[in-house]
């Protein structure tokens, strides 16, 4: 049956076989070849993702990071926690009922990189802005195990004594405005500013973060050490505003039965 | 092409290619593999007609069945709660009083709240949800903005000192960093704190008169006149023997010099109200149970 079937294509098969012996011969040829073929499934998967309209959500309640929360996230990145701890709670009922809302595109869209993660030694971290204390943060941050008896993190207590390096700041900002993070000019310019103005509430330094990046900014100690500015700060910072950029996947999956 | 050239034995073509007087031959392509090759082309004809598979420019072909992941998940977790709803509806619309008559409904709160506790809330007060140093024990029977379900509802929904625009608000001064006792002011009030609960104190009467003072001017709009607390504001009984941050000289003396303000999350997006009510009615048994 076969064979009646492919009997029109006989030709095409024959001059394809004749190719193949000939690119046999030629590694380059071969190697050019199958870099193509390759990439053709690549190319038809991935490329109409950036014109497609609804790959990434419009949220147009988005807010950007502040300067002390992008250096906890380049903390976060430094100390690896990207290994255990995923930032994606995929469209699962599981996930969904343990985590809250599933991950949408455009809660990434100023993450460079992104930091959805595949493996969980820990928790997902997608939503957990706010569901503990800075204070819990912090101490956990210290020794989880006083916290979470069965825990295998590893303890960070020195983030508490590291001060936070804040001049490349208004650098690191300019190179995400470069890759499409929409920051202004002031917002580049007095990073620096806000990132220690985000720790000292009722102070003119912080006013200034509130008017630039929003009211609704989290502006305290996060380390609960008032006058410093350390990487504890900038990393609970960053925590607490995990999942928190937009209230947009609340929204779309308010359908929880009551 | 090479030369072609037929082994003897076999009657099949080799490739032409030789290694020292071996040369490979050229056999047929099994049948199995032209099958399944051609079985998985049909398959994806049928897939790309059925689901959402070609892009266009801006959108993409939506497929007949159209299927979504998102839509699919929304679903699931729309009719697990509708399956839930014959004994969630009472948690939400009933006083708790009334729901703990209904043995049904307590049998599902008693085997979902442990795992909403665990998740929840453990990770502060603690799996025995006895507390630690800054997080109150829920099982000491010293609520600080009271013990009756409304009011545990109030506090899961809202938080305290929590970003919630609703949240309970209760903050203790620092005394000692804004300048208004001295140092040897709040070493003597501490003493007289600490002389309240029974507990040992080298303090001299007459320290302890000038901490009473101290604590009239200072303390008592807070933790009332007779230092028991006053629920309203979340100010803790310091008569009892159940201390947050710890009841020990250094603790006490950097609780009054710095102050507090202890957090707890605002769990009104997190937990839906019926959950909220489970873990209400777990607490209260956990409070029961511990003080039998």
């Amino acid at each position: 049956m076969f064979r009646k079937l492919l009997k029109p294509f006989a030709r095409f098969f024959e001059m394809h076989a004749r190719t193949h012996y000939r690119a046999e011969r030629h590694s380059f040829a071969l190697a050019a070849g199958i870099i193509l073929a390759a990439s053709v499934g690549g190319f038809i998967e991935i490329a109409p993702l950036f014109t497609i309209d609804e790959t990434v959500e419009a949220a147009p309640d988005m807010r950007l990071y502040t300067p002390l929360e992008q250096a906890g996230r380049d903390i976060y990145i430094r100390e690896g926690c990207y290994a255990c701890h995923s930032q994606m709670i995929r469209a699962l009922q599981d996930e969904v009922d343990r985590y809250g809302p599933y991950s949408l595109a455009v809660e990434s869209q100023y993450d460079h990189p992104m930091l959805w993660g595949s493996k969980r030694t820990g928790p997902d971290l997608a939503r957990v802005g706010e569901k503990y204390s800075d204070d819990w943060q912090m101490r956990h941050l210290v020794d989880p195990r006083a916290l979470v008896p069965g825990s295998v993190m590893p303890q960070y207590a020195f983030l508490l004594d590291a001060e936070l390096e804040t001049a490349s700041l208004p650098d690191r900002l300019a190179a995400l405005r470069a890759v499409g993070v929409p920051y202004d000019d002031a917002q580049i310019v007095n990073a620096a500013i806000d990132a220690r103005g985000q720790t000292l509430p009722d102070t003119d330094w912080a006013e200034g973060v509130a008017e630039r990046y929003g009211e609704e900014t989290n502006i305290r100690h996060f380390d609960g050490r008032p006058g410093e500015l350390t990487e504890m700060d900038a990393l609970v910072a960053y925590l607490q505003i995990l999942g928190g950029l937009t209230d947009l996947p609340a929204e779309m999956q308010a359908a929880r039965g009551d | 092409m090479s030369v072609k050239e037929r082994d003897p034995l076999t009657g099949h073509e080799t490739t032409g290619h030789e290694w020292n007087g071996i040369t490979e031959l050229n056999t047929r392509v099994p049948r199995v593999i032209w099958w399944t090759i051609g079985i998985s082309h049909v398959w994806a004809l049928v897939y790309w007609v059925l689901m959402p598979a070609w892009p266009l420019v801006h959108t993409y072909t939506k497929g007949l069945l159209g299927y979504d992941q998102q839509l699919v998940v929304d679903d699931r977790v729309a009719k697990a709660y509708r399956q839930l709803e014959t004994w969630r509806a009472p948690l939400t619309e009933l006083p708790a009083h009334q729901i703990r008559e209904i043995p049904e409904i307590m049998a599902h709160v008693n085997a979902t709240a442990p795992a909403l506790f665990g998740d929840y809330c453990a990770a502060c007060h603690g799996t025995e949800a006895a507390g630690g140093p800054g997080f109150p024990s829920l099982v000491d029977d010293a609520w600080l903005w009271g013990g009756d379900a409304e009011t545990i509802m109030e506090t899961l929904r809202v938080g305290i000192n929590a970003p919630h625009p609703e949240s309970r608000i209760a903050q203790m001064l620092a005394f000692g960093a804004l300048d208004i006792l001295t140092r040897p002011q709040i070493r003597a009030v501490v003493d007289y704190v600490q002389s309240l609960s029974g507990l040992e104190t080298e303090a001299t009467p007459e320290v302890l008169a000038e901490g009473e003072t101290i604590f009239a001017e200072n303390c008592v709009s807070c933790h009332g006149e007779d230092a028991r607390g006053i629920r309203d504001l979340g100010a803790p009984d310091l008569t009892d023997d159940t201390w947050i941050y710890g009841g020990d000289d250094a603790t006490m003396f950097t609780t009054v010099n710095l102050g507090r303000q202890g957090w707890m999350p605002s769990f009104e997006t997190r937990l839906s109200a019926a959950q909220r009510m489970m873990l209400t009615l777990y607490l209260q048994d956990l409070d029961a149970e511990a003080g039998e």
